[in-house]
C-alpha cells in the first residue's frame, strides 16, 4: 500500500491508546455497528480517537487493506489491531476488554 | 446470498466444521454465523474471523453487507 498512509496509520494506532475508524464519529455514528462500537467504549469511560471513514475514501480503503480486514468498524489498542463490533463485543463481555485497557 | 451457501462454504471450506446461518433480515445480505471448527484451535479472534471473510468473499464482493460471527472450537462450543 502507499507508504504515506501506512505511516499515517502506523503513527496514528501508535500515538493514540485507543482509536476507533468508524462510519460518522463518536458523537454521531452513522452505521450500527460503529455505534455499538462507540457504545462500548464509552460505557467503560474510554475516550478514543475516532477517524471517520466516510469522510476520506483513501482512509476507508486503505484502513482495510492495512489490517487485511474487509469491514468498518476497525478498533486498535496500544497500537494493535484487535477487530471489530463482533470481537470488541466478545471481549467487553467475557471481561478481556477492560483488561485491555488497563481497568482490569 | 442464501444461509445454505453460505453454510456450505464454510463447511466445505473448514474441515470438520459445523455453521449455522440465519437470514436477519430476509434479505439476503445480512446473516448471523455460529461455527464450530477445529481449525480455529490456536487463532486468534481476528484470525479466525479473517479466515472466515476469505471463504465468503467478504469485502471483495458486495454480496454480504453485514455478517455478525462466533467462532468456537469443539472445546469452546462445550463450555458455552
Amino acid at each position: 500500500m502507499d507508504a504515506k498512509l501506512k505511516e499515517r496509520f502506523d503513527t496514528e494506532t501508535k500515538g493514540n491508546k485507543v482509536v476507533v475508524y468508524m462510519k460518522g464519529t463518536a458523537i454521531a455514528p452513522m452505521c450500527g455497528f460503529s455505534a455499538a462500537v462507540a457504545q462500548i467504549l464509552q460505557s467503560l469511560g474510554v475516550k478514543f480517537h475516532d477517524v471517520n471513514v466516510l469522510a476520506d475514501p483513501e482512509i476507508r480503503e486503505g484502513i482495510k487493506e492495512y489490517t487485511s480486514w474487509p469491514t468498518i468498524p476497525q478498533v486498535f489498542i496500544d497500537g494493535k489491531f484487535v477487530g471489530g463490533c463482533d470481537i470488541l463485543t466478545e471481549l467487553h463481555q467475557k471481561g478481556e476488554l477492560a483488561k485491555m485497557l488497563g481497568q482490569g | 446470498m442464501e444461509p445454505d451457501e453460505i453454510k456450505s462454504l464454510l463447511e466445505q471450506g473448514l474441515e470438520g466444521a459445523r455453521a449455522e446461518v440465519s437470514d436477519m433480515t430476509g434479505g439476503g445480505d445480512h446473516f448471523e454465523v455460529t461455527i464450530v471448527a477445529p481449525a480455529f484451535e490456536g487463532l486468534s479472534l481476528v484470525e479466525r474471523h479473517q479466515l472466515v471473510y476469505r471463504l465468503l468473499n467478504v469485502g471483495g464482493s458486495e454480496a454480504i453487507h453485514a455478517l455478525s460471527l462466533k467462532t468456537y472450537t469443539a472445546e469452546e462450543w462445550a463450555r458455552v
